[in-house]
């Protein structure tokens, strides 16, 4: 029972570990794009593609199946950028589109393949809730060789990435071939999502892609590490929930592997040096940022510089509006202040900031005069 | 002293749509070699759109763009970008060398990594906007001016004959101001060509050599002393307002 | 009723509650929280679960309700860290509390009815079989009347809040100006969202209810242009899918729930082909219409542009003019032809100009904008 109980888990665990670190390195592009849910887009997407490998061919083998799922997920991502770019329909209508009618289109697949006699559909649906426990090492062999390409194009392609996620435009006017270096990084990601299913399951595997990239965020001010970082939490976390899932009994290997990267990330962004919550608590006093990333409370504490003895001298959204760039949502920002206590009305559509908001404004000022010298 | 009168960039009937709406319309613009053009009009003038246009960053419904009596092809190394600030996240996890060194990856190939070479080339432009100590800080903490000097730094570090700045003075404090004012006028002094989306008319006459008036058409251009008069500013700026009616927006003709 | 009639009614009742907060998510530009409460639910029913051990308390209504709204304030404290953006927070929320309510069913209740399986996906076959009796008579599936009482609650809340929701909605920064709590319309809808989801979940499970709250309001803002018309439009076509889709399940004898959310893609499909003016054929037919039209109008300021210039006699040069717009040959004759046709233009020997009637339009065609 121990060699069986030790081989399952190898196979878990090495699976689990591939997975993680895949989906945590591309992951991390796709965070930092702001693309984070499109790993729950592409899970759920993925499952007429199963279906249809299925219905198609008979194969319930581990490439088949997965190039299936890839090729149903890609096609969603090229769905969501047509109904984008040619309809007032916004993006995350459009991706939550995608993700319910193309799940809902393999459902029906399913129970079209539920009705066979020889009660096929049993391993497909482990795609859909992650059975890890039912991991071959087949499964993982080819989980392995597709993870390790992706990390290896990623390597190669890293500039190019690191161009895409942070200036397009600019690479653009190098000539670089930015769209289509966005259809190759959508094309890894999908891969990597697709390798993920059989371990955590649909629901789960917007966790894998999201939370090591945003646990290490937080650790790190470079892309390196953190990408690295990223696979490496990856990686821990999908080893430790297998052995704990294995150790424990009824204690599923997918939600576990997701509940230690949950913990992980709290952690990170409690305790990051620097950054996170108990470090701001501790500088700061409280656990808001400083006011400083708020520009338009600073014009308004500038504009009141010019009135120092008149407290409540009030000035209108089109003076911020003016100081602020360009399509800056300045009635949001206003908002958001008011709620917070730091701004108030005094009038005719004019603002002014509070005695909290003035003393956050210098010392805002104070940080960052800090920070720059 | 100059003998080749090439203009370093001419325009011709240059025309954007957006859906529905025309952007910019038969922009026909010649910049001098060693030019400091300034790009002024109100806001929706099209004066973003104008430099992406002419760089290609944009589709074009119609019109040509040539460099140095060349039609212009990007990726040659001839015309840096500065694009606005604000149009960039700046919380992303990298420092400033690395994003001066982006500027060289026009030259790398696919999958050449940046190199010594390049990051002393970087080091020497950030050095020349005055950011060589803020090497390793990370992006996420630098100043609105620090900002801008940076990524005037990625457009430095290509080394291309003609610079294209969208409203580097936007929201930059006085210090920083100055010191980009001063790269430009030394590019200048080099023969490079620069071209500013500018926002702040008291100061073209002192930092500008010529100057372009928009207004989705182009009203006047020509050196400032000619061109940027009270009654050229009020035909910018406050001129007719009118509406442009059902023009349909085609990214090429048919 | 007979039982697929009576499936039939509570799809249709299901999909146009679903309808009505969802329209508002969608123009609010946050539908993906409708997929992240449909699946963190999970957790708060499973507690209810065990504290009953009812499948049909409406304890496991109000648990679930409570647990979304909870889903979407730790979303919020999250995002207001400002460390995590707004995507990454909700992908990093829900799948935790999901994870949670995996791990509780299965250490607690593996051997009950509530499984995973009927969780995600649900299924409309058996929802006839639950009925509601009171006092001994049988007032139909207790599906039909919980989903019924949802959409009605719903509707009223939504006629009742009808101007701060759309104050909200469209324009959030002045319904703070003005004074309405935009936070309490938010919490609010979140809660509708929550409850509606909950009331779905045994019927059609969580992603059918993630496709009815997204796909019918999304074909609907395609085809209406205020936001009365587009609630209307997106209850009727929820209906219809689920009508649709019923139907094409009855005949393939497949799952009911994805039918139905495949038949709610396949409308939107269609229309974002044929909505008029908003369609893609609409859309084609108006470029290639136009693009004439809009040809001529730039021939004619290119023309006004350079007729008094020195080099008129070469930019107005009909030969030459393709080179100088950038068009084809072909292109230039037609959009030449057809401002002759309009005498927009007359011909001077080698030149083309414009007429008085032609100049008068390129000069109106073009004139900027003003602050």
């Amino acid at each position: 029972m121990d060699f069986f109980s030790d081989y399952t888990l190898r196979v878990v665990a090495l699976g689990s570990g591939v997975l993680g670190a895949a989906a945590g390195a591309l992951g991390s592009f796709a965070y930092l794009r702001r693309q984070s849910l499109v790993g729950d887009a592409l899970s759920h997407a993925a499952l007429p593609g199963i279906a249809l490998v299925f219905l198609l061919t008979g194969s319930k083998a581990p490439l088949p199946i997965m190039i299936g799922a890839a090729l149903a997920g890609w096609v969603a991502t090229l769905a969501v950028r047509l109904v984008v770019r040619r309809s007032r329909v916004p993006y995350d209508s459009a991706l939550g589109m995608a993700l319910a009618v193309f799940f809902g289109f393999g459902l029906v697949l399913l129970t079209q393949i539920q009705k066979r006699p020889d009660a096929a559909q049993a391993g497909l649906e482990s795609f859909l809730f992650g059975q890890a426990a039912s991991l071959l090492r087949e499964d993982v062999i080819v989980m392995s060789v597709l993870g390790t390409a992706c990390l290896i194009l990623l390597g190669l392609l890293w500039k190019e990435f690191k161009l895409l996620s942070f200036d397009s435009e600019f690479g653009d006017s190098l000539g670089r071939p930015m769209r289509r270096l966005d259809g190759i990084f959508t094309l890894l990601l999908v891969v990597a999502v697709v390798i993920g299913l059989r371990t955590v399951g649909v629901v789960l595997m917007s966790a894998m892609v999201v939370a090591p990239a945003a646990a290490a965020r937080q650790l790190t001010n470079r892309l390196a590490p953190m990408v690295g970082l990223a696979a490496a939490i990856g990686v821990f976390s999908g080893v430790t929930g297998a052995v704990l899932s294995s150790m424990v009994p009824r204690l599923p290997t997918g939600p576990t592997i997701v509940l230690v990267l949950s913990t992980i990330v709290v952690l990170s962004l409690i305790f990051a040096p620097g950054r996170g919550l108990l470090w701001r608590w501790i500088k700061l006093g409280r656990l808001q940022p400083a006011a400083a990333l708020d520009p338009v409370l600073m014009h308004l504490f500038a504009l009141a510089q010019q009135h120092p003895n008149e407290p409540d001298h009030g000035h209108g959204v089109g003076v911020l509006r003016t100081m602020s760039p360009v399509g800056a949502d300045v009635e949001q920002a206003l908002e958001d202040l008011l709620n917070r206590g730091l701004v108030h009305g005094v009038g005719d559509e004019l603002w002014a900031p509070t005695p909290i908001g003035r003393r956050e404004a210098e010392r805002a000022i104070k940080a960052q005069t800090e920070v720059s010298s | 002293m100059a003998i080749d009168d090439t203009p370093a960039m001419e325009v011709e009937d240059l025309t954007v749509a957006y859906s529905d709406q025309p952007v910019l319309w038969d922009i026909d613009l010649t910049v001098p070699a060693g030019d400091k053009m300034a790009i002024v009009g109100p806001n929706g003038a099209g004066k973003s759109t104008l430099i992406k246009a002419a760089m290609g960053l944009v589709p074009s419904v119609a019109g040509e763009v040539r460099v140095f009596g060349r039609p212009f092809a990007k990726g040659n190394g001839e015309i840096a970008y500065v694009p606005q600030r604000s149009s960039l996240e700046w919380d992303f996890p990298t420092d400033v060398l690395d994003v001066v060194t982006m500027g060289t990856y026009g030259s790398l190939g696919w999958f050449r990594r940046p190199g010594n070479v390049e990051r002393d080339r970087a080091r020497a432009a950030l050095e020349e906007v005055t950011m060589g100590a803020f090497e390793r800080r990370p992006i996420a903490q630098l100043s609105g001016g620090q900002q801008q000097r940076v990524l005037l730094a990625r457009a430095l570090v290509q080394e291309a004959p003609i610079l294209m700045l969208d409203e580097p003075f936007q929201g930059v404090d006085a210090p920083t101001e100055q010191a980009i004012v001063a790269v430009l006028d030394r590019l200048s002094d080099e023969g490079k060509t620069v071209i500013v989306v500018h926002h702040d008319l008291q100061t073209v006459p002192e930092y500008f050599d010529s100057v372009l008036l928009l207004n989705v058409r182009a009203i006047e251009s020509g050196p400032v002393t000619e061109v940027f008069t009270e009654d050229n500013l009020r035909l910018t700026f406050g001129g007719r307002v009118g509406v442009l009616a059902q023009l349909a927006a085609t990214v090429n003709e048919g | 009723m007979t039982p697929e009639l009576e499936i039939l009614a509570i799809a249709v009742v299901t999909a146009v509650a679903a309808a009505l907060p969802g329209t508002y998510l969608v123009l609010r530009r946050t539908a993906m929280v409708s997929d992240a409460i449909s699946h963190a639910i999970l957790p708060g029913i499973v507690v209810a679960f065990f504290l009953t051990r009812d499948l049909n308390s409406p304890l496991l209504l109000l648990a679930a309700a409570l647990t979304g709204v909870l889903t979407v304030v730790l979303i919020e404290a999250l995002i207001r860290t400002r460390l995590v953006p707004e995507d990454a927070s909700i992908g990093l929320v829900f799948p935790a509390l999901f994870s949670i309510g995996v791990i509780l069913i299965s250490k607690g209740a593996s051997d009950v009815h509530l499984d995973t399986d009927a969780v995600l996906l649900g299924e409309l076959a058996f929802a006839p079989f639950h009925r509601l009796t009171v006092g001994g008579a049988d007032l139909g599936p207790a599906a039909l009347w919980s989903m019924g009482v949802i959409l009605v609650v719903n509707a009223v809340l939504i006629l009742l809040a009808w101007k701060e929701l759309k104050l909200a909605t469209v324009d959030a920064g002045l319904a703070a100006l003005l004074g309405f709590q935009p936070l309490i319309i938010h919490y609010g809808l979140m809660t509708m969202v929550s409850v509606t989801a909950v009331g779905a979940f045994d019927a059609v499970g969580s992603i059918l209810v993630v496709a009815l709250m997204i796909a019918p309001p999304a074909t609907a803002y395609l085809l209406a242009e205020r936001l009365g018309p587009m609630i209307g439009l997106a209850a009727i076509i929820a209906g219809a899918g689920a009508v649709l889709g019923w139907a094409g399940a009855l005949a393939l004898d497949v799952s009911i729930a994805g039918s139905i959310a495949t038949a709610s893609g396949l409308l939107f499909a269609v229309a974002f082909l044929l909505a008029p003016r908003r369609g893609l054929v609409a859309q084609a037919q108006r470029r290639s219409g136009q693009r004439l039209d809009f040809g001529v109008r730039m021939l004619l300021v290119h023309l006004l542009h350079h007729e008094e210039t020195p080099e008129a006699a070469e930019e107005c040069r009909e030969a030459g003019l393709h080179r100088h717009l950038g068009w084809r040959e072909s292109w230039t004759r037609r959009v030449v032809g057809k401002a002759e046709n309009r005498a927009l233009i007359s011909r001077r020997g080698e030149l083309v100009l414009p007429t008085d009637q032609g100049r008068r339009l390129a000069d109106d065609a073009v004139v900027g904008f003003s602050e």
